[in-house]
């Protein structure tokens, strides 16, 4: 099974060598090329990462290649660096790649962004946290998928405060997503009448021990601790919370941001209780699980799709639908047009059911509040989740007055 | 409740506390260093990618009955225990070396094609195809599944081998492969200058995260406290996880041993000789190369073995190591590069500046050593307890 997945992978980056011959530029004309560009080696690629491109690529075969036109999947990494990140991306558009997709990892993410508008390409943001992308650094090229900082503050941060947990302390990654985060769940608490009792910004990648904040958060009194970070920084923030016997005197964790990859990594044991919000969850609805069962073993390490690697399978889809509306000779000319086509049309797929982009370049997708299930509760591998709130699509996410867009006249 | 600096006592007792614990993590990865260092002087740059195999080790040791890629990681593990142990027992036979080399290197070949086949793309298919041709058989036998040792091993043991198991083997598995890496790739590399074998540990420490991240991904594996060592001490001023407490008994254990070995011991004695005059200590009788090869293996040993004291607190993945390798290298430069009280020391009292700092000003709590680094050297270029 392994194997399979590592040869669509390998055709992938045989697919990003490939020099374009004279036989492939007459092709070109009739070929959609979407991009993936996402952390293939970093911290962050067990949520995107491969299966990142391999979802878009089984997104590409089930939308099918007898439109008219052929769709070609290609992937890079971007190392979680933005000049990195830039680069490929200014490349790739001008080698023909018609729309980038993914990007993780905040402030590559913002850089991928001023690139896709200044050639006017086609821009779907997944992987990136920051609601940046939809307000000040608002693009009419782009799109952000599933998730952003104020849909997670508002929704896990909102739960917490109603909870009982009315003051906070923020254990903060040291960088812009981390920032963003600890700002927009700053604004919750304070919105529901909660207070901030302090907030500690450690060193973002060199941190692996996170007992020293935790006793500061711990000392500060404050009733809930959150994490405004991602990946192995929260694993291993809840892991030795766990260890130090925080939460034994009554503390609450908040992971702000947590992926179902993670509580994989924690085991039930240790993760059992947090609450976390995704806009996807495998076992959610019926359309979500036919979409697992049927991508899950093609994925690397049999890994269960998740928020972004679903995302890259909508976002495809949605996008595809929008060249097949218009034709690949329009679409190859403007991509603030073939946005506002997307934009016009509802998004409909298993991933996240039914959905539509905002003026801004917001998909509007309800967000679903969850606890992680004790192991006594779990009764299958991945049974992680269940639900506890659902905030419907137009609830979930910063109001479009709000955002401060540059381009919305309002 | 007092207040010191304007920080809450307690708080402070607390941090000191911690950086003690981050301290014996610093000091037994560099007491490796500075083992490897002294003898051999080979900067060996890939130990933290020791460590992390250290931690996996124990993964592997645990979940090999249940997860079969760690079943794979295990044999591919055994692999050099294998070669050593096959040349070892073919040294009594007689025969020429160079059968005796035939052998050894067609079998290990044998070995790491049974484990290593199966996951070559398109091969699997053509292999498949051959096996359901032929019914099944030998082929079957050989490859499927990780080859026979791999599926040997989870037959033997369905329940793993837990953390007190793993605290012997995992450093002895992961030292045999240093071994191998001393026989093959860094002996050939003495007459040099350092930088080539510090270039090539460096390499060589990528690769085995790249492999490993390839196969294992980087979100990290679980990987729990024993039951033994569960729970937490209430000291009042914080709460101490008892097997925190653990990590720092075992930790200054384990350096003062590698200390009275070196300095007290007949073979102590010999390798301090050998590093002063090789070709006089090989006069008197003593094999040389062998014991350089000999303090290499120990030297990744206690790496691992500060691996998989990390593996319950840390989560175990392939970043794990190349984190931590950048401090502790500056640990030994400031203790001084070779000398193992200097490392030791260094290692525990930057752990408990570190611990202030996250304190006082938590974002340069990953700069402050090599702060205190440039400091030394301005001072003092051959490290505190370093010989000019």
């Amino acid at each position: 099974m392994i194997n399979m997945n590592r040869r669509t992978l390998m055709g992938a980056t045989a697919g990003l060598a490939a020099v374009p011959s004279l036989s492939a530029r007459a092709q070109a004309a009739n070929t959609i090329k979407i991009g993936v560009l996402n952390d293939q080696s970093g911290p962050y690629r067990d949520i995107g990462g491969p299966n990142g491109v391999i979802m878009a690529q089984i997104a590409a075969q089930e939308f099918g290649n007898g439109r008219g036109f052929n769709v070609e999947v290609v992937g890079a990494d971007h190392q979680n660096r933005p000049d990195v990140g830039a680069n490929i991306a200014r490349q790739w558009y001008d080698q023909g790649v018609d729309m980038i997709l993914d990007v993780p990892t905040s402030s590559v993410g913002l850089a991928v962004n001023s690139v896709a508008r200044e050639k006017n390409k086609v821009y779907i943001n997944v992987g990136a946290a920051t609601a940046d992308l939809t307000g000040p650094q608002c693009s009419p090229n782009t799109a952000h998928w599933v998730y952003d900082t104020y849909m997670l503050a508002k929704s896990t941060g909102g739960a917490m405060v109603r909870a009982g947990g009315d003051s906070w302390f923020f254990v903060t990654a040291d960088y812009a997503f981390g920032h963003a985060l600890e700002r927009d769940a700053s604004a919750f608490v304070r919105a529901n009448g909660g207070r901030v009792a302090g907030s500690v910004r450690y060193p973002f990648p060199a941190t692996t021990d996170f007992s020293s904040y935790l006793l500061q958060a711990q000392a500060s009194r404050a009733k809930v601790i959150g994490f405004a970070n991602a990946g192995a920084d929260t694993v291993n923030s809840i892991k030795q919370a766990a260890e130090f016997g925080i939460t034994r005197r009554g503390t609450k964790l908040a992971a702000l941001l947590m992926f179902i990859a993670d509580v994989h990594a924690l085991g039930l044991e240790t993760a059992q209780g947090l609450v976390m919000t995704e806009s996807y969850y495998w076992d959610l609805n019926d359309h979500m699980r036919a979409l697992a069962r049927r991508v899950q073993p093609r994925l690397n390490n049999r890994a269960m799709p998740n928020m972004l690697t679903a995302g890259n399978y909508s976002a495809t889809l949605h996008y595809l639908k929008a060249i097949a509306d218009m034709g690949v000779a329009a679409s190859k000319v403007s991509g603030v047009e073939v946005m506002n086509r997307m934009k016009a049309m509802p998004v409909e797929d298993e991933a996240f059911g039914r959905g539509s982009i905002r003026a801004d370049g917001r998909m509007m997708i309800p967000s679903y509040l969850f606890e992680v299930k004790t192991p006594a509760e779990s009764r299958a591998p991945w049974d992680y989740l269940k639900l506890l709130q659902t905030t419907s699509a137009d609830e979930a996410w910063r109001p479009l007055s709000e955002g401060g867009c540059p381009f919305i006249r309002t | 409740m007092d207040d010191i600096f304007g920080i809450p006592a307690p708080l402070l007792f607390g941090q000191v506390l911690l950086g003690l614990i981050n301290g014996a993590f610093y000091a037994l990865l560099s007491l490796g260093l500075a083992v490897i260092f002294g003898m051999l002087n080979v900067i060996n740059f890939a130990h933290g990618a020791q460590f992390m195999m250290g931690a996996f080790a124990a993964w592997m040791l645990l979940s090999m009955g249940s997860n079969d890629t760690a079943r794979l990681g295990l044999a591919l593990l055994l692999l050099p225990t294998f070669v050593l142990l096959l040349e070892w027992g073919l040294s009594h036979v007689r025969l020429s070396v160079s059968v005796r080399r035939t052998i050894v290197i067609g079998l290990s070949a044998l070995w790491l094609c049974t484990i290593l086949l199966p996951l070559v793309p398109y091969l699997d298919v053509v292999m498949a195809r051959s096996m359901d041709a032929s019914g099944g058989g030998v082929l079957q036998w050989l490859f499927a599944d990780g080859g026979p040792f791999a599926r040997m091993l989870g037959v033997i043991f369905p329940n793993g081998l837990g953390y007190w198991w793993s605290l012997l083997l995992a450093p002895l598995l992961v030292g045999t492969t240093g071994i191998l890496a001393e026989r093959l790739l860094i002996s050939p590399l003495y007459r040099l200058d350092h930088l080539y074998g510090l270039l090539l540990t460096f390499g060589v420490g990528l690769i085995i995260e790249g492999i490993f991240r390839n196969q294992y991904g980087s979100s990290g594996l679980p990987y729990r406290i024993p039951p033994e060592l569960q729970g937490a001490w209430d000291l009042g001023f914080m709460y101490m996880p008892v097997y925190r407490g653990w990590v720092v008994v075992v930790a200054v254990v384990m350096c003062l041993a590698t200390w009275l070995v070196i300095e007290k011991t007949k073979i102590g004695s010999y390798l301090r000789a050998a590093t002063e005059n090789p070709a006089l200590v090989q006069a008197f009788g003593i094999n040389v190369p062998r014991m350089m090869t000999l303090t290499y293996g120990a030297g990744v040993a206690l790496a691992a073995f500060a691996g998989v004291l990390a593996a319950p607190i840390y989560s175990v993945n392939p970043q794990m190591g190349s984190n931590l390798i950048i401090i502790v290298f500056a640990v030994v430069v400031i203790g001084g590069m070779g000398s193992i009280l200097g490392s030791v020391v260094t290692g525990f009292g930057l752990g408990i500046i570190e611990g202030l700092t996250k304190v006082f000003y938590p974002e340069a709590s990953s700069t402050v050593i090599f702060v205190v680094m440039a400091i030394v050297l301005l001072a003092r270029p051959a490290g505190l307890f370093g010989r000019a």
